[in-house]
C-alpha cells in the first residue's frame, strides 16, 4: 500500500494564477469559507489530502496563503488541540507565542503541551519549496530572491524558464542576476543553435558547479555500445577541454578540503589529548579516567544548556569555564583522594585510575540515565561555509579548530608565565629540588592535576557539538589521547599539537585510498613502527630529568 | 579503532568478576512454585543504552501476567541477569539461568554477536531464548524463537520502497564492520544487482563502532550522490555512530530531499537522546512505530508510561517484538500445559498473536514471526510520520534467496524436516553449523 499518491504536478497554473492575484493586489472579498476547508483538510488530513490541500491553498489566492505555506515549511503552523484551530507559532522556551492563522490576530503564548505540529514529508517539502520559492521570486528581499532561484534550480521548464527570463529583465541585484544567468546558460547548453551550445560551454567552463559538471560528462560519456552520447565532435571536443579544466580546479578544493578535514579531526585529538600532556606527560600520572573527565565536561554543557534553554549560544560559552571549573575540581578530588598514595608506581595508579573511570561512567548513568543526552546546536556553529559547489567547510569544526588553538595557546601562557606554571615545570624537572627551594610540591601536584583535568572538561564541551553526550563518551578517546601523548612526545606540549595535526591530516589522507577501518589501523602500526625507531616520541624531553 | 576495542576488551575483562560478584550479592532467595523467566540483557557498559529499557519491558509484561493471575496456576518470576554488553559474559549468564536458576525460557540478547555466543549454550542445555531484535538472517537454532525482523521483514522492502516510490538509482551502502551490516549488505548488494543496478552505481563504505568523524566520507557520499542521478544511503550504521553522522550530513548540506538515509537501527528510543534537527526526513524501516494510531497500540503505551513513571518515555520496535513474544511463550505454554522445552518449541509453533500496528504474527516453522513492514520519516519529535507500508504482514525468511549459498536452504522445525539449515537440493540437513 502506497499512502501519498503522487500527483501530477499541477501547482505551475495555480502558482501563476496566485501570482497575478497578488501582482493585482489582492483586496481579498472572498468568504473565509474555502480557505477554512483547505484548513481543515491541511490539519487533519492524510498525507495525500495534504498535498491536495496544499495545491487548494495555491488556487485560492488567498492573501493570507503564502505565509500559512511559509509557516508550514518552517514547522511552525500549529494546532491548538482543545479549540482545533489553526495557529503559526513561534517557539520560546517550552511555549508558543501564537498568531491565528487566518486572520492574523495575536492569541498570546500557550505551552507546546497544548499544541500539536502539522508534519511533513520529503515529498511534501520539496514540493511547498517550490511553491514558494515561485510565489517568492519577486519578494523585495534581495536574500529570499536568491534563496527562491535556488530552490528551483532543480528541475526547469519551460514555464519556469519564461519566470526567470521575466524576472532577469527587472532584477537590480548582481548575485540574483548572476544565479539566473547560470541557470539560462545551463539551459542554453542544450540549445538547438550548436554557436549558442559552445558560448554556453566556454563561459560556463569558469564555474564551479555541479551542475555544469554533471551536464559536461552527460556530453562527453560514452554509452553501453560504445557510442558517445553527443553526435557533434566540436561540441564533445570543447566540453571535454572545459572539463579538463574544472576539474584541475576540482582537484585542488578536494585536496583543501581533506586538509580541513585532517585539521578539524587533529583539533579534536589536540584538545582531547592536551589534557592528558600534562597529567601524563607532565607529571608522569597514568589517568585512565581522562576520557570520563571529558565527559563530565560534556555533561556540564548539557546541564547549562538545560538551564537556559533560550539561549543556545550563551550557554555554550558558559560551559567553557563551567566545564573547566567541574572538571577541575573532580580532577583535585582524584588526585587527593587517590593518586597522591600512588606516586611512583605506575601499574597500581593505572588500576586504581580505570576503577575511578567505571565508578564515574556508573554514576553519570544513575544520574543521568544510560541513554544519550541531546545537547543543542546553536544556530551559528550549524550549516557550513559554502564557498562553491565543491567546497564547503562545516562551522562547527571551524569553531572547534579555533577553539583548540586559543587553548593551546592558553596553556603555553599559563605554563611560561604564571607563577603556578613555573612551579608545574620545576616539580616536573626535579621534584626533590623543587622541595629543597621550598616548592610545595603536594599542592602544586593537586593544581596541575587539576589544570589538566580542567581542560579535559573544556575539550568535552568542544565534544558535546560533534558527538554523543552519553556515559560512553570518555572510552572513544581515551586510547587516540594517548597515542597522541606518546607520539608528540611525553613531557611536551607543543609535541602533542604537531601530532595531533598529523595524526589527523595522515588518518584523511589516508581514509579516501584505505577506508575508515585500516586508516586507523596503518596510522596504529606506523606509531608503533615510529615509537621503535623514536622511543621518546617526536619532541624527546631532554635534560638530567629525563634521563632518570 | 582496532585499539579501542582491544582496550574496552581489556575493560571487560576487568569488569566481569566485578559484576559477577555483584549479581551474586543482589540475586534473592527464590519461592518454589513460580515458573521463572530469564532476563539476559546489558543493564551496563555500551548496550546499556538499549537493552536496559528492554528489560524494564520484560518486568512489566511478567508483572502483567501475574496480575492476570499467572502461568499454569503459578506466579511468574523474572530473573534478571546482567551481562554488561561483555559477549562471553552472555554465555555464562545464559548458563546460570539454565542451570543454576533453572528458567523455563530466557528473553533477552542484542547485538547479533552476543546472539551468537548464546547459541552454543543455549543448544547444549536445550533452553528457550526469544530475540527481539533486527538482524541479519542465515540462521535458525531449533532453541532461539527470532521475534525481531529477517533482512527480507525490513531491508529488502525499505530497498524496494527506494526504487520504486523514491526512483533511486545510486546506492551508497553504508555500515559499522560487524556481522550484521556485513551479512545485510551482502544481501543487499546481491539483490540491488538482480535488479539491474549497474556496479559503479553502489557504494560500500563500512566504518568501526563508535565512529565519531565523518567528514570525508559524508564529503565522499556528496560526491558519490551528486552525479544526477537520485542517490540513496541505505545505513546499517550502529549505535552511537549514528548522531554524528546525522549531525554531519546535517551540517555539509545533505538534506533528507536530496539524498535520503534510510537506516535500520535508528527507532524512536535512539532518537530521544539526539539533537533530531538534522535528522527531519530521513527514513527508517521498522514492523513498529510509535506513531501507528491503534487502540493497541495506544493501551501499549499507556501501559509503559504508567509502569516505568515517565510520561517522556517512548515505546520501540524491539520492545514490540518482546511483547509479541512473550505472549506467544505464555500460550504455547498454555497449550502445552507444561514448561518443558521440547513440548513449547513444539508448541510455539503456528501459535497467533494480534500485533500492536494491527494484522496478527505468526509463529512460522522456522522460528521466525510473520511482521508488516512500515516505513517512516523523522519528524522532529522524534516520532515518525508512516509513509508506506505492506498491505499484509511478511513471513520472515532465515535464509535469503539473494545469495547464492544460502538459496537453497531452508529451515523448517516441524516434521518430518526438523531442521535449520535443510538443503532442498541435496536433501540433506547440515546441523547446527553456521
Amino acid at each position: 500500500m502506497n499512502i501519498p499518491a503522487n500527483k501530477p504536478l499541477s501547482y505551475g497554473l495555480a502558482v501563476l494564477m496566485l501570482l497575478f492575484s497578488m501582482l493585482a493586489h489582492s483586496e481579498t472579498d472572498a468568504t473565509q469559507q474555502p480557505l477554512q476547508d483547505a484548513l481543515a483538510a491541511i490539519k487533519q488530513g492524510s498525507m495525500s489530502e495534504r498535498e491536495q490541500a496544499i495545491n487548494h491553498l495555491v488556487e485560492l489566492k488567498h492573501p493570507r496563503s503564502l505565509v500559512i505555506l511559509q509557516a508550514l515549511l518552517a514547522g511552525k503552523l500549529l494546532v491548538v488541540k482543545d479549540q482545533d484551530k489553526l495557529v503559526i507559532g513561534d517557539a520560546i522556551d517550552q511555549d508558543y507565542n501564537i498568531v491565528d492563522a487566518v486572520s492574523n490576530e495575536k492569541l498570546g503564548i500557550i505551552s507546546a503541551e497544548q499544541v500539536g505540529k502539522i508534519n511533513l514529508t520529503n515529498k511534501l517539502r520539496s514540493n511547498l519549496r517550490k511553491i514558494i520559492g515561485e510565489l517568492e521570486l519577486n519578494a523585495d528581499d534581495d536574500a529570499v530572491r536568491l534563496a527562491a532561484v535556488k530552490a528551483m534550480d532543480k528541475e526547469v521548464d519551460a514555464r519556469l524558464l519564461d519566470l526567470f527570463k521575466q524576472r532577469l529583465a527587472v532584477e537590480q541585484n548582481a548575485d540574483v542576476k548572476e544565479a539566473i544567468e547560470n541557470i539560462l546558460l545551463l539551459q542554453q547548453m542544450d540549445s538547438a543553435d550548436k554557436n549558442e551550445r559552445m558560448a554556453a560551454i566556454t563561459q560556463l567552463q569558469s564555474h564551479d558547479s555541479l551542475d555544469v559538471v554533471n551536464k559536461l560528462k552527460a556530453i562527453t560519456e560514452k554509452d553501453a555500445d560504445g557510442n558517445y552520447a553527443e553526435a557533434d565532435s566540436d561540441i564533445r571536443n570543447i566540453a571535454d577541454a572545459a572539463l579538463t579544466e574544472i576539474n584541475g580546479r576540482l582537484r585542488l578544493y578536494s585536496s583543501i578540503e581533506t586538509v580541513f578535514f585532517g585539521l578539524s579531526l587533529g583539533a579534536v585529538l589536540v584538545l582531547s589529548a592536551i589534557g592528558l600532556a600534562i597529567t601524563f606527560g607532565v607529571m608522569g600520572v597514568i589517568n585512565m579516567a581522562h576520557g570520563e573527565l571529558m565527559m563530565i565536561g560534556a555533561y556540564t554543557t548539557y546541564v547549562i544548556q538545560q538551564l537556559m534553554p533560550n539561549y543556545l549560544g550563551l550557554s555554550i560559552i558558559l560551559s567553557i569555564p563551567a566545564a573547566f571549573l567541574i572538571s577541575a575540581l573532580v580532577g583535585i578530588a582524584i588526585e587527593r583522594g587517590i593518586i597522591r598514595f600512588l606516586y611512583g608506581r605506575p601499574l597500581e595508579t593505572l588500576l586504581a585510575t580505570f576503577g575511578v573511570s567505571l565508578f564515574l561512567q556508573q554514576t553519570v548513568r544513575s544520574i543521568f540515565s544510560p541513554l544519550n543526552r541531546s545537547v543543542a546546536t546553536p544556530e551559528w556553529m550549524s550549516g557550513s561555509w559554502q564557498i562553491n559547489d565543491f567546497l564547503s567547510l562545516t562551522w562547527n569544526r571551524f569553531y572547534i579548530l579555533i577553539f583548540c588553538l586559543i587553548v593551546f595557546v592558553l596553556l603555553m601562557q599559563i605554563l611560561k608565565h604564571t607563577k603556578l606554571g613555573l612551579e608545574v615545570r620545576a616539580v616536573a624537572q626535579n621534584r626533590r629540588m623543587a622541595k629543597a627551594m621550598g616548592i610545595p610540591t603536594a599542592q602544586v601536584d593537586a593544581m596541575t592535576f587539576g589544570l589538566g583535568s580542567g581542560i579535559a572538561g573544556v575539550a568535552g564541551v568542544a565534544l558535546s557539538q560533534i558527538t554523543n553526550v552519553g556515559p560512553n563518551l570518555g572510552q572513544s578517546y581515551i586510547v587516540d589521547s594517548f597515542m597522541v601523548v606518546v607520539f608528540g612526545g611525553v613531557g611536551n606540549l607543543l609535541g602533542t599539537l604537531v601530532a595531533g595535526f598529523s595524526l589527523g591530516i595522515a588518518n584523511k589522507f589516508l581514509e579516501p585510498f584505505a577506508g575508515a577501518v585500516l586508516a586507523k589501523i596503518l596510522v596504529l602500526v606506523f606509531i608503533i613502527l615510529f615509537i621503535q625507531k623514536r622511543p621518546r616520541g617526536l619532541f624527546p624531553q631532554k635534560g638530567r630529568a629525563a634521563d632518570s | 579503532m582496532f585499539n579501542t576495542n582491544s582496550k574496552r576488551f581489556s575493560k571487560k575483562m576487568l569488569l566481569a568478576p566485578i559484576a559477577a560478584a555483584a549479581m551474586a550479592f543482589f540475586s534473592t532467595v527464590h519461592a518454589e512454585d513460580t515458573i521463572k523467566v530469564g532476563v539476559l540483557h546489558s543493564l551496563s557498559g555500551t548496550m546499556a543504552i538499549s537493552e536496559t529499557t528492554l528489560k524494564d519491558t520484560m518486568l512489566m509484561l511478567i508483572d502483567e501476567q501475574n496480575k492476570k493471575g499467572g502461568l499454569l496456576g503459578k506466579k511468574l518470576e523474572a530473573v534478571v541477569v546482567d551481562p554488561a554488553s561483555n559477549w562471553p559474559l552472555f554465555a555464562e549468564k545464559a548458563r546460570e539461568l539454565l542451570t543454576k536458576d533453572k528458567v523455563s525460557a530466557i528473553f533477552g540478547c542484542w547485538t547479533s554477536v552476543s546472539r551468537k555466543s548464546v547459541l552454543p549454550v543455549i543448544e547444549e542445555l536445550n533452553g528457550i531464548l526469544f530475540y527481539p531484535v533486527q538482524y541479519e538472517g542465515e540462521e535458525s537454532s531449533k532453541n532461539v524463537f527470532y521475534t525481531g525482523a529477517a533482512p527480507n521483514q525490513q531491508a529488502i522492502p525499505a530497498v524496494d520502497y527506494l526504487m520504486n516510490d523514491l526512483k533511486v538509482k545510486r546506492w551508497v551502502l553504508a555500515g559499522t564492520d560487524y556481522v550484521y551490516p556485513r551479512t545485510t549488505n551482502k544481501i543487499l548488494e546481491a539483490y540491488l544487482k538482480a535488479k539491474g543496478v549497474n556496479k559503479k552505481d553502489i557504494m560500500i563504505n563500512y566504518t568501526p563502532f563508535g565512529h565519531s568523524d565523518w567528514q570525508s566520507i559524508v564529503a565522499d557520499i556528496k560526491k558519490f550522490g551528486s552525479a544526477g542521478k537520485k542517490t540513496a544511503v541505505v545505513s546499517t550504521i550502529n549505535g552511537d555512530a549514528n548522531v554524528p553522522f546525522y549531525k554531519e550530513l546535517g551540517n555539509q548540506g545533505v538534506s533528507a530531499e536530496n539524498i535520503p538515509v534510510v537506516a535500520f537501527s535508528v527507532g524512536e528510543e535512539e532518537l530521544s537522546g539526539i539533537d533530531t534537527k538534522p535528522l527531519v526526513g530521513h527514513l527508517a524501516a521498522w514492523n513498529y512505530f510509535m506513531s501507528v494510531d491503534t487502540t493497541k497500540n495506544a493501551a501499549f503505551i499507556k501501559q509503559w508510561k504508567d509502569y516505568i513513571k515517565n510520561p517522556k518515555r517512548v515505546t520501540n520496535d524491539p520492545m514490540e517484538a518482546h511483547y509479541i513474544g512473550f505472549n506467544m511463550w505464555v500460550k504455547a505454554v498454555e497449550k502445552a500445559g507444561t514448561t518443558d522445552p521440547d513440548a513449547v518449541q513444539k508448541a510455539l509453533i503456528g501459535v497467533e498473536y494480534p500485533n500492536l500496528t494491527g494484522g496478527v504474527a505468526k509463529m512460522l516453522p522456522n522460528h521466525h514471526i510473520s511482521k508488516p513492514v512500515l516505513i517512516g520519516e523523522i519528524q522532529d519529535d522524534g516520532q515518525f510520520v508512516t509513509v508506506w507500508q505492506t498491505n499484509k504482514v511478511v513471513d520472515g525468511d532465515a535464509w535469503s534467496d539473494f545469495l547464492p549459498e544460502s538459496k537453497p536452504i531452508i529451515a523448517d522445525w516441524t516434521a518430518p524436516i526438523s531442521c535449520g539449515n535443510y538443503n532442498t537440493k541435496t536433501k540433506k540437513c547440515s546441523g547446527q553449523n553456521y
